[in-house]
């Protein structure tokens, strides 16, 4: 048998490394070094300023206000999406009439693209005229401004996210449930186990293969949701929606600060980063994969 | 090789679910270093200067977004995907939102104007191009209730039959916000800006501290064109003594009340409120307690510098000064008239107590939830065709006086456009902002024409004899001053946005809000003095 050259596996990655190169790694270097750079309405030559950037960030209220919506948006949308999609994936594995409607049902909000959704969103938080009004006045809980109001808003865009992604994880969880080996079950259900029991003790630890992989694509979704508050909130009341993405569009487009902006967006890209890795070395210690 | 090894299957089939994860991992953190990559690209872009882009050849829209430099062809077409994105999100939601607050007939719908090809007459200023006709680009916004883009193409269609040998294609681009980062995107993209369009008359030191306007004033030969202008309409539209706006989209708030309402209230329809304790004490005989009936909306979303500048000049106090790098903000009387506004919803409870958004304010009001709403002039022929009852239209209420900003959008004329076509876009702006237009424009969309002598059109003096509303607007513009406008514009506007949105939601008292809103705005500021 003819020996390759050691250099084939080189060519043969050649065309992915530099795809990752030029659309990754590039823009993250480059994003990194400008962020040493003022650059904005005043400053239009981009001028060497070290860490100011960072320090005017640190310094400045409206980003930390911006870091915690995104802590608490994340911290809600992820458990909550997740638990739920793995309650829907239990429920709609079964052998019922018409399971496909139910299943179509759950998963039709992924389908919508965002901007939609936040529209009929938008509506049915309208005050005065808004469906979700005439639901808690019906209620007595009065006629809220969901979108008006600072301690609202962000649960209110929380409860829309986890309706709008729900569905597309519970299509993993539906697709891992139906991997798992029913002799299992089935001992456990001999040996007199009850539905919490099994699920608790078989089902999801079975699936902490697929929670693992949904976590993490849940915070990385969550954290690059944008299009919802450019239509329904523009970040506001008074910064009480503005999350980290959105604040960056702003901050590079609106305002062309760009140094502070591309600072900005270094801290988003390190937070993932930490985030990611956390999530795999802490759960990969558990986490089982079915063959 | 057939594997039969259950562990390394195991083994495999792990590690390519762990490298599966990874690289979705990747692509997610690609997708939200989208944002970053924009940033740099941009800033890659920014000192490359286009001018293979500038040439004759008449490029259509959709061509002026997809030309690039070869200098900045890696870069360009990432930002332009990137951006097309975001922006094409936000024109996407304009009209399904604005549907959802108003009907809105057709405003999806572009028209495609059609053309003779064979014009003969060639307008003297626009010369023609190898004797092709001259094809220009048009991006202008809405913001206000009513089918405004129909109404806007409708007059360049009759532009276009015109034959001066110039053929304007019009592009409905989103809201002003939209509008102006389209154009900086694709300026600062390497592309070929619109050939005019029209932006906010505040947005001027924005767009030339960023070098990307010039002055109307070679093209301004004959003064009386100029001088027939209403003077509010030019205070933002000048600097340096150099016309950098032409008035097109011109606007002032006006205060609109229900007279049904105020007759069953027992009040004087025909007698508005005139001034800020006036309206309170009417708006508490008018405010239902059952909550099914707000005596005032003022609305708080989207542009409160904008609202709350008729009331801190009816206050006798407005908050910039005439170079765009000095603010009041922290002045007792801006302070004063700020802690009038949180009481309406607070103290008095007469309006919401949260925000109010700009966009259902006139459904509000049309639809009887409340008696009485601050609101552009732009709306006032949408309500009045919406509305089932007797509308009034007053002068803004004041605290001490009369006072009110104008607003709305100028024509601008961009530095990359080549001269030809600058020429060619003049004579388009002309027409538009013609006495005939601008008084075809009042009736249709309520807008304040902008020119004296449209007022002496027949049109609209018979518009006006039956709908005597339409002057109030017009009217009003003699106690109007200078509109909010600075440089970083943006920025400031929303620093102070978030101040004023902060005391009306109590999360901060007027004083402390607007003390932090002139710190933060000096802090933008001080980098222009």
């Amino acid at each position: 048998m003819r020996r390759h050259s050691p250099l084939l596996p080189w060519l043969l990655v050649l065309p992915t490394a530099m795809g990752v190169a030029l659309f990754t790694l590039y823009p993250m270097i480059a994003t990194a070094y400008r962020s040493l750079f003022k650059q904005n309405q005043a400053v239009r030559i981009p001028r060497f300023v070290g860490l100011d950037n960072y320090a005017n960030l640190a310094g400045d209220d409206v980003f930390r206000e911006v870091l915690k919506n995104t802590a608490v948006f994340v911290a809600f949308t992820v458990p909550f999406s997740v638990i739920l999609a793995l309650l829907f994936a239990i429920f709609l594995n079964r052998k019922l009439r018409g399971i496909g409607i139910y299943r179509s049902a759950f998963f039709y909000p992924t389908v919508l693209p965002m901007v939609s959704a936040a529209a009929i969103w938008l509506f049915l938080y309208t005050p005065n005229f808004g469906l979700v009004n005439d639901a808690t006045s019906a209620l007595g809980l009065g006629r809220p401004n969901w979108l008006g109001t600072p301690n609202l808003v962000l649960p209110a865009l929380i409860v829309m996210a986890i309706w709008k992604q729900t569905g597309y994880f519970m299509l993993f969880y539906l697709a891992g449930l139906q991997n798992l080996p029913t002799e299992v079950f089935e001992a456990a259900a001999l040996d007199g186990a009850s539905w919490w029991v099994q699920l608790r003790s078989i089902t999801v630890p079975l699936l902490s293969g697929t929670t693992l992989f949904v976590t993490t694509i849940a915070a990385v979704n969550s954290i690059q949701m944008v299009d919802q508050i450019y239509v329904m909130t523009q970040g506001g009341p008074s910064n009480a929606s503005n999350l980290l993405l959105y604040h960056i569009y702003e901050t590079a487009f609106r305002f062309r600060n760009l140094g502070e902006a591309n600072a900005a967006t270094v801290i988003l890209v390190l937070f993932l980063l930490v985030f990611t890795v956390t999530n795999f070395v802490v759960s990969d210690r558990r986490a089982q994969y079915s063959a | 090789m057939t594997d039969t090894n259950p562990t390394l299957s195991k083994g495999l089939s792990r590690r390519h679910f762990l490298a599966g994860s990874a690289g979705a991992a990747a692509a997610a953190l690609l997708a939200a270093c989208g944002g970053s990559e924009i940033a740099t690209t941009v800033a890659t872009v920014v000192p490359t200067t286009v001018t293979g882009a500038a040439t004759q050849a008449a490029p259509t829209v959709a061509a002026a977004v997809a030309t690039v430099s070869s200098a900045a062809t890696s870069a360009a077409p990432s930002v332009n995907a990137a951006v097309t994105t975001v922006s094409g999100a936000a024109t996407t939601a304009a009209p399904t939102v604005a549907a959802a607050a108003t009907t809105l007939t057709g405003a999806a719908t572009v028209a495609a104007p059609t053309v003779n090809a064979a014009a003969s007459t060639v307008s003297s200023a626009a010369t023609r191009v190898g004797g092709a006709t001259i094809e220009l680009s048009f991006f202008y916004p809405t913001a206000a209730s009513g089918p405004i883009v129909p109404i806007i193409n409708g007059y360049v269609d009759d532009f276009n039959k015109k034959n001066t040998g110039i053929k304007v294609t019009p592009t409905y681009a989103g809201g002003y916000t939209d509008v102006y980062t389209k154009v900086q995107t694709t300026i600062d993209g390497g592309g070929t800006p619109p050939d005019t369009a029209v932006l906010l008359s505040t947005d001027l030191y924005a767009l030339k501290d960023a070098d990307y306007i010039v002055p109307f004033d070679e093209y301004l030969k004959d003064p009386a064109f100029i001088g027939d202008f209403y003077d509010a309409f030019m205070l933002n539209s000048k600097d340096s003594g150099k016309v950098y706006g032409i008035p097109f989209q011109r606007s002032t708030p006006v205060l609109y009340y229900n007279k049904d309402m105020f007759k069953e209230a027992g009040l004087n329809p025909d007698q508005p409120p005139k001034t800020w304790a006036e309206m309170v004490d009417m708006s508490k005989k008018l405010t239902k307690p059952d909550g099914s009936r707000w005596g005032v909306e003022i609305p708080s979303d989207g542009f409160p510098y904008w609202v709350f500048q008729g009331m801190a000049i009816g206050n006798g106090k407005n908050y910039v000064d005439d170079t765009g790098t000095k603010l009041f903000l922290n002045d007792p009387a801006v302070v004063q008239a700020l802690q009038s506004w949180v009481d309406i919803g607070q103290k008095d409870k007469v309006g919401p107590n949260s925000i109010v958004i700009w966009a259902t304010t006139p459904p509000d009001f049309t639809g009887g939830k409340t008696a009485m709403a601050w609101h552009t002039t732009g709306s006032l022929s949408n309500i009045l065709q919406t509305a089932k009852f007797n509308v009034g239209v007053g002068f803004l209420p004041g605290l001490k006086q009369n006072g009110a900003p104008t607003g709305g959008g100028n024509f601008y004329l961009f530095k990359k456009t080549p001269k030809e076509k600058q020429a060619a876009a003049f004579e388009f702006i002309k027409y538009m902002s013609s006495p005939e237009t601008q008084a075809r424009w009042t009736v249709d969309s309520g807008y304040v024409a902008a020119r004296k002598s449209a007022w002496d059109q027949t049109a609209l003096k018979d518009y006006t004899a039956k709908n005597p509303q339409a002057l109030v607007a017009r009217d009003q513009l003699q106690f109007a001053q200078r509109e909010f406008s600075t440089h970083s514009g943006p920025q400031v506007q929303k620093v102070f946005g978030d101040e004023l949105q902060a005391a009306l939601t109590l999360k901060k008292t007027p004083q402390q809000a607007m003390d932090d809103a002139q710190k933060n705005a000096d802090n933008i500021l001080k980098q222009f003095r």
